[in-house]
């Protein structure tokens, strides 16, 4: 049973996922605000030159934004996974003939096509309003943010999947997302920062989205690119597996 | 032939032992009920058969499947309705059918045509694209029930399937439940603590308490061994020259009033008169719940509480 993979029960489960995306227009409105307001509120208003010669400082975050909403978007929707655990469809899946390891790969997928549409949101108005993208720069940008996706839902459905609680839910915004925000170089250079920062932002594996997405959109990045992507195949990985053991450890609460 | 079997099956959790060595074949086609108060571990019980819990020592076969080593084929073979609802309130009654046919991995064709058919038993085919949130209890109950039966499982197992209904609900409920073992030809195991419920439902029904099953045999028969007849007495007894007559089963003594249970009490009550003085009279045939009564000595409700 537990290496089983049901193609079938994995497109069930990221078809509800789509559905109530689909549904609850209220989610997808809340979380890409916070994203356009820091890009054309912060953007615009520290207008100083940045690292790269002649590029504006909301260029310079654009792609760093684009990452801000996959982080939030993913985290928050695997902690969703706590409200699922108490109610509704979890219970039915859990008993389902299907494997944890389908019900992961549904989980996280689903979380994935949500997140993937607010990014494309995101990038639609950037590349309208911040920088014209051509067209194998959006190809690469989508790439880039299924993978960070993927990765980020999983730390996401990880703790919602340890969590009993909602009550934790500010906990995990104080400790994980905000850090891998700020620990980051989504909003700065990360060589002008002080060491203690460099050192956290280069363990931090949002940093390497970031930087892969800023390679793509203004072909500048601090790391190699194939390094970056190395070490985001590599915690999507260790990620991944680390969720299915704790998937494979859910109970049905009663 | 017995659809499941359970062999000497217990479950212990932190400090409580939860079913202390169950044994019991439930057979195809019948409507089998586990009768008992809370924490009596009847859905310990269901959680195992069910293979969501896995069992301390001893083991079960469902549809010839062994729980602990075949779960996935196990899971195949049954329905379950939880205690709790497990709907996808954000869902329409026909797209969560639908989802449970992926999951169940049935074809698409046979799928949409078997969910209407369960839509129309179960009285819900007007409200199929309606939002799962806007049902009544009622109605999301027996959504849960067709979602249940939609993999022609050969076992479906109801946990409460009525509890926080009200009355009018509940007997809908048990229509539709005799409705769908009738076309169906499904198994079905239950679990309650409403006696009425069991009576009315239960070819078999086991009583369960405390982790042990203490009792076992159809509703008619749990009745006819206490005796067909109760006659409730306040006053002067004297109840050893009363039990000795010989058509009277038992005497007990309960809250102010001695309880006797009797095979013929009506032809007889003359014989019984002569050693009571009596203050109130009770007359009434035996009830399930009397049964529950005579067996643990107390009313479910009281071993609720405990």
């Amino acid at each position: 049973m537990k290496n089983n993979i049901q193609i079938k029960g994995i497109k069930a489960i990221i078809m509800r996922e789509l559905i109530v995306f689909k549904r609850e227009k209220e989610r997808l409105i809340s979380s890409i605000i916070s994203p356009l307001l820091f890009l054309f509120v912060i953007g615009r208003s520290l207008n100083q030159d940045t690292v790269i010669a002649g590029q504006k400082y909301q260029v310079f975050i654009f792609p760093g934004i684009i990452a801000m909403n996959i982080l939030f978007t993913s985290i928050r929707y695997g902690l969703y996974l706590i409200w699922d655990k108490r109610f509704d469809f979890l219970k039915e899946v859990l008993v389902a003939p299907i494997s944890r390891t389908s019900l992961f790969l549904g989980k996280a997928l689903g979380g994935v096509s949500g997140a993937m549409i607010e990014m494309f949101i995101i990038l639609i108005i950037g590349h309208f309003f911040v920088v014209k993208l051509g067209f194998f720069q959006i190809l690469g940008v989508i790439a880039v943010s299924f993978l960070s996706s993927f990765m980020i839902v999983s730390i996401g459905l990880s703790i919602g999947g340890v969590m009993k609680t909602m009550e934790g839910f500010g906990l995990v915004m104080s400790f994980v997302t905000w850090p891998m925000f700020f620990f980051s170089n989504a909003l700065f250079e990360i060589k002008s920062a002080s060491s203690l920062i460099r050192i956290i932002s280069t363990i931090n594996p949002f940093t390497y989205c970031v930087d892969i997405l800023r390679k793509i959109t203004m072909n500048y990045s601090v790391f190699p690119v194939y390094l970056s992507v190395i070490n985001l195949l590599l915690w999507t990985f260790i990620l991944s597996f680390i969720t299915i053991k704790i998937f494979e450890k859910i109970d049905i609460q009663k | 032939m017995a659809i499941i079997e359970i062999f000497n099956l217990t479950k212990k959790f932190k400090d409580t032992e939860a079913l202390k060595g169950i044994t019991l074949e439930i057979e195809e086609g019948e409507v089998f009920s586990l009768l008992g108060p809370n924490g009596a571990g009847k859905t310990t019980l269901i959680s195992i058969l069910t293979s969501i819990l896995k069992p301390t020592s001893g083991t079960a076969r469902v549809n010839g499947f062994d729980i602990i080593k075949q779960p996935l084929e196990v899971r195949k073979s049954i329905g379950i309705v939880f205690q709790e609802p497990s709907l996808d309130e954000l869902l329409t009654a026909y797209e969560n059918l639908y989802l449970h046919s992926m999951l169940y991995n049935m074809p698409k064709d046979k799928a949409r045509k078997r969910i209407l058919d369960m839509l129309n038993t179960v009285g819900l085919y007007d409200r199929k694209d309606h939002i799962v949130r806007t049902f009544s209890g009622g109605m999301k109950r027996r959504l849960e029930i067709a979602r249940g039966l939609l993999h022609t499982p050969k076992v479906l197992f109801l946990d409460e399937p009525t509890l926080g209904l009200d009355p009018l609900s509940r007997r809908t409920i048990w229509d539709y439940i005799k409705k769908v073992k009738k076309e169906e030809n499904t198994t079905i195991i239950l679990t309650t603590h409403y006696m009425e419920e069991a009576e009315s439902l239960s070819d078999r029904l086991s009583i369960i308490n405390k982790g042990e099953i203490i009792e076992l045999d159809s509703p008619e028969n749990l009745k006819k061994k206490l005796g067909d007849e109760i006659l409730k007495i306040k006053g002067e007894i004297d109840s050893e020259k009363i039990k000795k007559l010989n058509f009277i089963k038992n005497i007990v003594f309960k809250d102010g009033y001695f309880i006797i249970t009797s095979k013929e009490i009506t032809q007889n009550l003359s014989e019984i008169l002569k050693y009571v003085k009596p203050k109130d009279i009770e007359f009434k045939k035996t009830s399930l719940e009397d049964v529950f009564l005579n067996i643990t000595g107390k009313k479910i409700e009281e071993l609720d509480e405990e």
